[in-house]
C-alpha cells in the first residue's frame, strides 16, 4: 500500500521502535510520544497549554456531546483506517444533529509492542481527516497495555459541536409523506473491511467511504432547517437505522428497492458472501428525511455537496404498517426489512 | 453484473409470473426444496404474487435447518476444548444446540473461527501445527466436493492436525422420504439447481416415476424461480410427471464428474438424522475408511450427549409442509429470532422466521 | 441450501498443488479452487460455491432461456400488452 503522506511526514527519530509499556506510564517516553508523535500533529492553542483539560470558550445555546470507541480489524483497510474512522465517526454522529462539530478528545489504548511507524501513521491520517471536517482536538489520554490484553490500538473519541437555532433533528419526528434521502451508495465500508479480513481470501476492490459529513449537513440545513430526522447508518446498516426511526416516531417506511445505490463491486461481494447490503455498515452515508415540498431541493443541495453526488429519494413514510420498514420489490411484492439479529456473517446457504 | 442482473430484469419476470396466472386453474402444491430458492422466494416476494391456488411449502434445503441436534452438541463440545481451533460457515454459528451455540463457545473462549471455504480451514491447520484445527463439514451435495478436497489435500499433504466434523446430507432420499409418508401434501418439486450441479439429475427420474410428481430442475435468480414453478405448473396442469432441467446453463445431466469421483473416495454413503425429520436411511455421507484418521468424530471420543430438543417445538412438521409456524405454541411467545428455539427460527429463511416476520405486518 | 454465484476467470495459479483462480464478480475478486473444471478457461464464466468452482457457464443455454422468456414477451405484445425488449448478455 501506497501512503504519500506517510512519505512527506517521515517517521520522527524516537528512542524506540516500539511502544512500551512505560511509554503510558507518564514519565519521560511518555513525554517523548506525546511531543514528537501526538503534538505536532494536533496541535491547536488549546492543546498546546498541556493542562490536564481544556478549557474551551462557550458560545451559549444547545451543545451535541457524543462519543464511540473504535475497535476495527483489521486497523489499515482499503480506503481508510482506524484513525479516521475514528475522527469522522465523531464527526458524524455529532452532525446527525445538525449540529457544527468543534472539539473532541482523543483516547488511545495501545497495545506494548505496536510499531511507532504504524501509529505515526494512524495519528497522519487522524490529523488529515479533522482538518478536512474542522475540528481541534483539544484533550487526550494514552494507555499502554500488555500485550495481548488489546489488539494493537483502540481508540476513543468523544467531541462536542454546537446546534444551530431552529433546528431540531430527532428520531421521532417523521411525519406520514416525508421522503427519504440517501446520500450515495450502501455498504463500502462493511465489505471494505470484510473482504480485508484474513482468510477470505478476495483481492478486494472495495473502498470504504470514510468521511466527516457535517459539511454536507450544512449544505442541507442551508436549503431549509425543517430536517425532521438524520442518521449516519453504521453498524447494522441502512436497514437498522430505518427500523429505529419507524420505531420511535411510530409509522411505516416504504422503500422503492431498485432506487437503492449499491456499487458494481461491492455487490459483488455482497452476493459471493450472501449479505444484504441493506445490513451493511456505512462510514460516510447519511439518510436524511424531510418533508416532501423540500424533498428535491435537498436533493439538489446534496449532490453539490462531494459527499452527496450521487444521493437519491429511496423511499418515503406512510401510514400502513407503522413501526415497520418494507420494500416493494420489482415484481410489485412488499417484503419486510427487518432488524438484523447479530453481525452479519458470510454464509453459504 | 452479468448471468445475474439479467435473470432479474422485473418486466420479464412479471411476464413469467402473468403465464403462471394463465396456466393455472386448480390448486397445486409445489415444494421447493432448496433454502437458496426459499430465500429469493422471500426477498422477492415471489409467494405475495403467486395465484392463490398455488402453495408453495419451503423444504428442508438448509444444513441450519436440517443438522441434528447432537451434531451441534458434538461442535460445540469439541470447539470448547483447548487445543482446538474450530472452523465453520457462518451459517451455523447461531444454531442452537442443547444448551449453547457456536457463538457461545466463542464468547466462554473457544477459538471459533469463521472460514468461506474449507480450504481456508486446511490453510489454517498448515499454520497451527501444534493445534487441532476441526472443519465443521455440513452441507448439500453442492458443499460436498470442497468438503472432500480438503480432507484429500490434507492427507496429501500430510496434516495429521485437520478433520473435519462431518454431517453430509442428501437430497434426494429426503425427497422421496417426504414423498412416501402417508401425510404428503407435496404435488411437485422445484429441484435444487445448484445440487444438481453437481450430481446430475439421473436419480430423479426413478422418484418423478414412481411418486408420478413433476421435478423441475431450477435456478435461484426471481426469473429462474418463477421459470420452474411455471414449468412445474404446467405439467400438473397437463398431468405429466417429468424431470425438467430449467437451469441449464449451469446444470449438465452427468453432474460434475471430477467431483463425483473424489466424493466417492472421501465420503461413503450413511444413514443420517435430520433435525425435525429424523432418521433417513442413505440419505448422508461420512468420511470413507481410508480417511478415518480425518474424521473428527473418531478423532475426538465424546460421550454422553443428551439431546434436548425444546418440547413445544414441532419444526420437522413444518419443514414436511404439514403444519405451519403459528401452530406452534411458542411461535413469537417463547420462540422468536432473536431467542430461538428451533431451526426454523435460525435462518432468517426458516419457515418460523419467515411467518415471523410476515405475521407483524398481515396483523395490522 | 448452496449460494452459488457466476463469475469470470481471470487468472490461473497453483497453490499447494491445487489448481486455482481468481474469479472476478463484477470488480471484487476472489480465489476459488479450479481442480473440479478442467476444462474452464480465462474469460469463460463459471458458478462458484463455497471457493469452489463447480460448472462452466453454458452460454448457449442461457441464450436460450432468454429465447423462451422473449416468445412470453412476444405473445404478451401480440396481446397489447407493452413489455421491454430484455437486455442480454453479450
Ligand atoms: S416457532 Fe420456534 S419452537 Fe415453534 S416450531 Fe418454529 S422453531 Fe420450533
Amino acid at each position: 500500500m501506497d501512503f504519500p503522506e506517510a512519505l512527506s511526514c517521515p517517521l520522527p527519530i524516537l528512542s524506540h521502535d516500539t511502544v512500551q509499556l512505560a511509554h503510558g506510564a507518564g514519565g519521560k517516553l511518555s513525554n517523548e510520544m506525546i511531543d514528537k508523535i501526538f503534538l505536532p500533529r494536533f496541535l491547536n492553542s488549546t492543546l498546546e497549554k498541556m493542562e490536564d483539560q481544556a478549557v474551551l470558550e462557550n458560545p451559549g445555546g444547545r451543545i451535541a456531546f457524543s462519543t464511540d470507541t473504535f475497535v476495527v480489524d483489521p486497523i489499515f483497510f482499503p480506503g481508510g483506517d482506524i484513525g479516521d474512522l475514528a475522527i469522522n465517526g465523531t464527526v458524524n454522529d455529532i452532525a446527525m444533529s445538525g449540529a457544527i462539530p468543534k472539539y473532541l478528545s482523543v483516547g488511545f489504548i495501545l497495545e506494548e509492542g505496536l510499531p511507532f511507524e504504524t501509529l505515526h501513521r494512524i495519528v497522519l491520517s487522524m490529523e488529515k481527516a479533522a482538518k478536512l471536517a474542522g475540528v481541534q482536538i483539544v484533550t487526550g489520554d494514552t494507555k499502554v497495555v500488555n500485550r495481548g490484553s488489546c489488539d494493537k490500538l483502540f481508540i476513543n473519541t468523544s467531541g462536542f459541536g454546537f446546534v444551530p437555532e431552529n433546528v431540531n433533528i430527532s428520531a421521532s419526528n417523521l411525519d406520514v409523506g416525508d421522503k427519504i434521502l440517501l446520500s450515495g451508495t450502501l455498504a463500502d465500508h462493511g465489505m471494505a473491511v470484510m473482504t480485508t479480513r484474513e482468510g477470505l481470501s478476495f483481492q478486494s476492490t472495495v473502498e470504504s467511504d470514510t468521511a466527516g459529513l457535517n459539511h454536507l449537513v450544512q449544505d442541507m440545513l442551508a436549503v431549509s432547517t425543517n430536517i425532521h430526522a438524520l442518521r449516519d447508518p453504521t453498524r447494522g446498516g441502512l436497514a437498522t437505522s430505518l427500523n429505529e426511526f419507524a420505531t420511535s416516531s411510530e409509522v411505516g417506511i416504504q422503500l422503492f428497492g431498485d432506487a437503492i445505490p449499491v456499487k458494481e463491486n461491492v455487490r459483488g461481494a455482497c452476493e459471493i458472501l450472501g449479505i444484504d447490503p441493506l445490513y451493511v455498515a456505512n462510514e460516510g452515508k447519511l439518510v436524511a428525511i424531510v418533508p416532501s415540498n423540500i424533498a428535491d431541493d435537498m436533493l439538489s443541495a446534496m449532490r453539490g455537496n462531494e459527499y452527496g453526488k450521487s444521493a437519491t429519494i429511496i423511499g418515503e413514510v406512510t401510514d400502513k404498517h407503522p413501526g415497520i420498514v418494507a420494500m416493494l420489490t420489482g415484481l410489485g411484492a412488499n417484503r419486510i426489512v427487518d432488524m438484523p439479529v447479530g453481525e452479519q456473517l458470510p454464509r453459504i446457504c | 453484473m452479468k448471468y445475474l442482473d439479467e435473470f432479474r430484469d422485473p418486466v420479464v419476470a412479471r411476464k413469467i409470473l402473468n403465464e403462471i396466472h394463465a396456466v393455472t386453474t386448480q390448486p397445486w402444491v409445489i415444494m421447493e426444496i432448496c433454502g437458496g430458492q426459499t430465500h429469493s422466494i422471500i426477498r422477492n416476494g415471489i409467494d405475495q404474487v403467486l395465484p392463490k391456488e398455488i402453495e408453495l411449502v419451503h423444504g428442508p434445503g438448509c444444513p441450519v435447518c436440517v443438522t441434528p441436534l447432537e451434531i451441534i452438541d458434538r461442535a460445540v463440545e469439541i470447539a470448547g476444548r483447548p487445543n482446538v481451533i474450530f472452523t465453520s460457515f457462518g451459517d451455523m454459528l447461531r444454531v442452537p444446540g442443547s444448551h449453547k451455540d457456536l457463538f457461545m463457545v466463542r464468547s466462554e473462549g473457544g477459538d471459533v473461527r469463521t472460514v468461506f471455504s474449507p480450504l481456508e480451514s486446511l490453510k489454517i491447520a498448515r499454520e497451527n501445527p501444534d493445534k487441532e484445527v476441526v472443519f465443521f463439514a455440513v452441507g448439500f451435495e453442492t458443499t460436498a466436493p470442497g468438503n472432500a478436497m480438503a480432507v484429500a489435500q490434507a492427507a496429501k499433504e500430510g496434516l495429521p492436525n485437520f478433520s473435519e466434523l462431518v454431517s453430509h446430507v442428501l437430497v434426494p432420499p429426503a425427497m422421496e422420504a417426504l414423498l412416501s409418508s402417508d401425510a404428503n401434501r407435496v404435488q411437485g418439486y422445484l429441484a435444487a439447481g445448484h445440487v444438481c450441479t453437481v450430481m446430475g439429475w439421473d436419480e430423479y427420474d426413478p422418484i418423478a416415476k414412481k411418486y408420478k410428481v413433476p421435478i423441475v430442475i431450477t435456478g435461484f435468480e426471481p426469473m429462474d424461480v418463477l421459470d420452474g414453478i411455471l414449468h412445474t405448473v404446467k405439467q400438473l396442469e397437463a398431468g405429466t410427471h417429468k424431470v425438467e432441467n430449467r437451469y441449464a446453463r449451469i446444470v449438465e445431466q452427468g453432474g460434475n464428474q471430477p467431483a463425483q469421483v473424489l466424493i466417492k473416495d472421501v465420503f461413503e454413503i450413511a444413514n443420517r438424522k435430520w433435525r425435525g425429520i429424523g432418521e433417513i436411511p442413505v440419505s448422508g455421507f461420512k468420511i470413507s475408511k481410508k480417511y478415518a484418521a480425518f474424521d473428527a468424530e473418531l478423532k475426538f471420543s465424546v460421550d454422553d450427549i443428551h439431546t434436548e430438543e425444546p418440547e413445544a417445538c414441532i419444526s420437522g412438521v413444518i419443514l414436511q409442509g404439514l403444519k405451519k409456524p403459528h401452530d406452534c405454541p411458542a411461535f413469537g411467545k417463547e420462540c422468536t429470532p432473536q431467542n430461538p428455539l428451533g431451526a426454523t427460527m435460525v435462518s432468517s429463511e426458516g419457515a418460523c422466521a419467515a411467518y415471523y416476520k410476515y405475521q407483524r405486518i398481515l396483523s395490522e | 441450501m448452496c449460494l452459488a454465484i457466476p463469475g469470470k476467470l481471470l487468472e490461473i495459479f497453483d497453490e499447494n498443488g491445487l489448481k486455482m483462480g481468481n474469479i472476478d464478480f463484477a470488480g471484487s475478486v476472489s480465489k476459488a479452487c479450479l481442480e473440479y473444471v478442467p476444462e474452464l478457461e480465462i474469460g469463460q464464466y463459471t458458478i462458484v460455491h463455497a471457493g469452489f468452482a463447480l460448472s462452466v457457464l453454458n452460454e448457449e443455454e442461457a441464450k436460450n432461456s432468454f429465447d423462451a422468456w422473449d416468445d412470453l414477451i412476444d405473445r404478451a405484445n401480440a396481446e397489447g400488452i407493452e413489455v421491454e425488449k430484455l437486455e442480454r448478455p453479450d
